[in-house]
């Protein structure tokens, strides 16, 4: 069951989905909704790949009664329309409104010249925290790149307002514009910090020069990758209104608290001022991350008008203010000695940041640790560009950077005719060969093995161009993957009522990926309740603070706190019944107190001592124990290195006459520590692969080189894959257990799906046709060319 | 300013709007059916697909006045409030057929008029035929399970196992 903001009118009781949708509207009063299945539980230990079952939130939005942004209403709300700049770098010299503001329903148009002056622009800067950006709010008539917002249009009606946007008449002094990768290459400097602050900008082990000499096969190519955007389906959208100095905002967002403390620095108040909802997102992938521009605008535009502002972008304005991933331009050295072994390993990117804020994408962070190398160099630089700042999307850094190592290891596997899997066994890192510390738990070598048995790896012939189906010319490739575990700071409310249900609060919002679903799950697993006997009350910044949905980092973030916050409230349980004369279990040994199914304590040792957790509260006042847990990475990180790793698999047809290619099975196995739910989870890594076919064969952001404004800014024209691109896919997981990594077990799964499997794709090519690709995406141009 | 009268999931409605107006903005800001989502304003992504006269189009680059005198099922008119799912909802909430949920009215709609047409389709008649609804999130495959799902629980057979496979 899940229970969304209290406050919102419409109340849901999905009972029983089998039977009937039963619905209730109750204007005071909550959403909620029950899970369909009645659980059954096999074993009360942690499973390590958990049940696969229904999201709780299937019905809701399989009916279309799910509640999105951009689907709030609030009376006499008006719709705001941003005007864009049509420059890459200058200065506005004047904004002509007259002809907007004549327009029917048309109540104010907001720009430098009006806008409401913010009181933390002090704030407005690049900062220590990676996901805060330098934002463009209308307090200066500077323009930093081309589809920058600088006007916005008030008006009663959608229509209206878009009218009114496009009667705005913006005249500019222009400057010089910098251009983005590959052309940009001058004024290329080295940044302050990664995005993951831990994180070292170079790295330096043994010695590179003597490895080089030392070696017998060496390798050098240069791999690129181009700009990309988000795209998630749902558009960034918001309302926004102020009941005097209160604001409330329903925000598409990844991170409700971070971005009621953005908002709240911003506007120079108090957090507890700032109220953020999301009651559902669509989708993210790192763009909904950051609190962007957009954000501070509807809000500001509520203050000027007086009234609620409604604010979704268009498609074409999510290409600039709403973060993208950084093009890269990567060279790679290997260099091994006659066993095959590694000697020498260097990799040195160069990548993308406004010429107004800093984010580098981390593209050689893997590479320090995913091989045993004694040699090795790595280093990022960045360029300025006249664009917009890019942001994390999807494996930021991971997914671009090892597609360029996987490459190199591929071919330097090809130089020294091993198999590539062979190769990548011959130097497995058994300990992090970066920090110098032990895994928490690496089970790398069996996502090998099995995921190899499964996929028919043994059938590849060494030869590339020797396997052919028709007209077309059959490849296998594969690749390691790898994500690092992220863990953020998230607190959760755990409530046992004396009824045996349970009631969760944390504020954390819901990706798509199936966080209500899967937190649901994790407070039912520690009392040995089912699933619907357990409340979320979430996606609402009046619930405890959570982490943001980004990094793969929420399920180990806020799955921790709910654990743990859950597991206080069993000790007070446990305590309370060892110490009532009336209980089963009075004065037994509180460690030899277990929770089994249906919320029954019980006598280790003597199953047939306990009592029901419901019997014990009703007896000790009928009141309900609670427990609130901030949770938070301990000593672990010092002392370990913690990742996810998989082994993916690709097959793939190439049609040499019309240069398409066709990726016909993808296959990948993971090991990221216990598997919550193995339905979403998989789903999740599936998604992950499409990323991969995306990134390897699609998508691709294309700047006019005399304006740097991007030339295929709409779905039709910035290619992502549809279903009919997408053949054979499937992912499995093997069992892990890693007590060290938090205390949920999780290791997060949202992009070590896409992060190997782009280079397996190109792999895979370079096996069909004996040719290396090395510039993405891999497009019919290149492959005829 | 034109009068129409559009019949939307059964029940008719008659509205002075713009002739500039929308067929999506009808539906969501006029009737508040807000299941039906918009993704891409330039007919690309297919969220916004609905049945004009049982024909799937996307209602972003339809105009109101367009339909005028016609009739409209949105997702909201898949199953009445408080009725059963009908197979298709089942099927996508049964196969893990959506994550984020954008796309998925649109999808159903569009596959409604793909079972319609192809009661019995192959999982390449139906990776073609819902080409036209970009999704983000799940790699497909959960869809194209959901609609054979539902196809065969139309046929009156029995659908496939929703367990993931390999485990």
């Amino acid at each position: 069951m899940w229970v969304a903001s209290r406050e919102l009118a419409t109340r849901w009781c999905v009972a029983n989905s089998r039977q009937a949708l039963s619905l209730v509207l109750d204007k005071i009063s909550t959403l909620v909704w029950c899970l369909i299945q009645p659980m059954t539980f096999k074993n009360m230990a942690k499973k390590l790949l958990g049940d696969p079952i229904n999201r709780v939130d299937g019905a809701l939005k399989a009916t279309g009664r799910a509640r999105y942004s951009a689907d709030i209403k609030r009376p006499g709300m008006l719709h705001g329309v941003l005007v864009m700049s049509t420059i890459a770098n200058g200065k506005i010299t004047a904004i002509d409104t007259a002809d907007a503001l004549k327009v029917p329903g048309v109540v104010n148009v907001m720009s430098h010249q009006n806008a409401p002056k913010l009181a933390g622009m002090d704030k407005n800067k690049p900062s220590e925290i990676a996901t805060d950006r330098v934002l463009h709010v209308f307090q200066d008539d500077l323009v930093h790149y081309n589809n920058q917002p600088i006007a916005m249009v008030l008006a009663e009606t959608l229509e209206q307002a878009t009218e009114g946007a496009s009667l705005v008449r913006v005249t500019y002094q222009t400057q010089p514009v910098k251009l983005p990768l590959p052309a940009g290459k001058a004024d290329m400097s080295t940044p302050k910090q990664m995005p993951r602050v831990d994180d070292q900008v170079d790295t330096k082990r043994g010695d590179l020069a003597a490895g080089l000499a030392a070696a017998i096969n060496r390798m050098e190519e240069t791999y690129t990758t181009p700009t990309m955007n988000h795209n998630a389906l749902e558009p960034h959208a918001l309302l926004a209104y102020w009941e005097g100095d209160k604001l409330t905002m329903y925000n598409a967002t990844q991170g409700i608290s971070g971005c009621q403390k953005r908002v709240a620095e911003i506007f120079g108040m108090p957090k507890e001022n700032v109220r953020v909802i999301t009651q559902f997102l669509g989708g993210g992938f790192g763009s909904k991350g950051t609190t962007f521009s957009h954000v501070m605008l509807a809000p500001m535009a509520a203050k000027l008008t007086g009234k609620p502002v409604r604010l979704v972008l268009k498609r074409e304005q999510m290409f600039g203010m709403v973060g993208n991933r950084s093009a890269t331009v990567q060279r790679l050295n290997l260099a091994t000695g006659k066993d095959g072994k590694l000697l020498a390993t260097a990799h040195h990117s160069i990548t993308q940041t406004s010429d107004f804020d800093e984010f580098a994408e981390p593209a050689g962070t893997i590479t320090r640790m995913l091989y045993a190398c004694p040699n090795l160099d790595t280093t990022h630089k960045f360029i300025r560009a006249n664009i917009g700042t890019p942001a994390p999307m999807r494996a930021p850094g991971e997914a671009p950077g090892v597609f360029a190592l996987e490459s190199a290891i591929d071919e330097m596997a090809a130089q020294l005719r091993m198999d590539p899997l062979a190769f990548r066994l011959a130097n497995y890192a058994e300990t992090d060969p970066n920090k110098d510390k032990p895994f928490s738990s690496k089970s790398l070598r069996e996502c090998y093995r099995q995921g190899a048995e499964r996929f028919g790896w043994s059938k590849r012939p060494a030869q590339p161009r020797s396997l052919k189906n028709g007209n077309y010319l059959r490849g296998m490739g594969m690749a390691t993957t790898v994500y690092p575990m992220n863990r953020g700071e998230s607190t959760a409310l755990v409530r046992l009522k004396p009824d045996g249900t349970v009631q969760v609060e944390t504020a954390t919002q819901d990706l798509g990926t199936g966080t209500f679903t899967i937190m649901t799950q994790i407070a039912a697993e520690v009392f040995g309740l089912s699933p619907d006997q357990v409340t979320l009350s979430a996606g609402d910044s009046i619930y405890p603070t959570s982490s943001v949905s980004g990094g793969s980092r929420n399920t180990a973030s806020t799955g921790s706190a709910v654990t743990q916050a859950a597991q206080e409230v069993l000790k007070k349980a446990r305590q309370m019944a060892l110490k009532d004369p009336k209980s089963p279990l009075f004065n037994v040994a509180e460690a030899e107190i277990v929770v089994q199914k249906g919320g029954q304590l019980q006598q280790k040792s003597n199953p047939k001592v306990g009592e029901a957790l419901t019997s014990l509260l009703k007896r000790n006042g009928n009141k309900p124990l609670e427990a609130t847990v901030q949770s938070k990475q301990g000593d672990e990180k010092g002392k370990y290195s913690m990742n996810a790793f998989g082994a993916v698999f690709a097959e793939v047809e190439v049609d040499e006459l019309l240069g398409e290619v066709r990726v016909t099975r993808l296959l990948g196995s993971f090991a990221a520590g216990r598997i919550v739910n193995l339905k979403t989870a998989r789903s999740q890594v599936l998604g992950g692969m499409v990323w991969a076919v995306s990134m390897a064969l699609h998508e691709k952001t294309v700047f006019d080189p005399r304006n740097n404004r991007v030339m295929n800014a709409n779905l039709a024209e910035y290619h992502v894959p549809v279903n009919a691109d997408i053949q054979e896919i499937d992912g499995f997981f093997i069992e892990e257990a890693d007590d060290i990594v938090n205390p949920a077990g999780v290791k997060g799964i949202g992009e070590i799906g896409v992060v190997g499997t782009v280079s397996a794709i190109a792999n895979a090519i370079y096996h069909a046709t004996g040719r290396r690709f090395r510039d993405l995406p891999i497009t019919v141009d290149k492959v005829l060319a | 300013m034109k009068q129409i009268t559009v019949t939307v999931n059964g029940q008719p409605h008659s509205a002075e709007v713009e002739p500039r107006l929308l067929l999506v903005h009808l539906i969501r800001e006029n009737l508040n059916l807000t299941g039906t989502h918009i993704g891409c304003d330039t007919s690309s992504c297919g969220a916004c697909t609905v049945l004009l006269d049982g024909k799937s189009v996307k209602s972003c680059t339809v105009l109101a006045v367009q339909a005028n005198g016609k009739s409209v099922s949105t997702v909201e008119g898949l199953c009445a409030p408080g009725a059963a799912l009908n197979p298709l909802q089942e099927g996508f909430k049964e196969n893990h057929g959506l994550h984020c949920g954008f796309c998925t009215p649109g999808m159903m709609m569009r596959a409604t008029e793909l079972l319609e047409h192809n009661p019995d389709p192959t999982e390449d008649e139906i990776r073609w035929g819902i080409s036209g609804n970009l999704c983000r999130c799940t790699g497909y495959n959960n869809i194209v399970k959901a609609i054979l799902y539902a196809g065969a629980k139309m046929r009156g057979e029995e659908p496939a196992s929703t367990e993931p496979q390999f485990v």
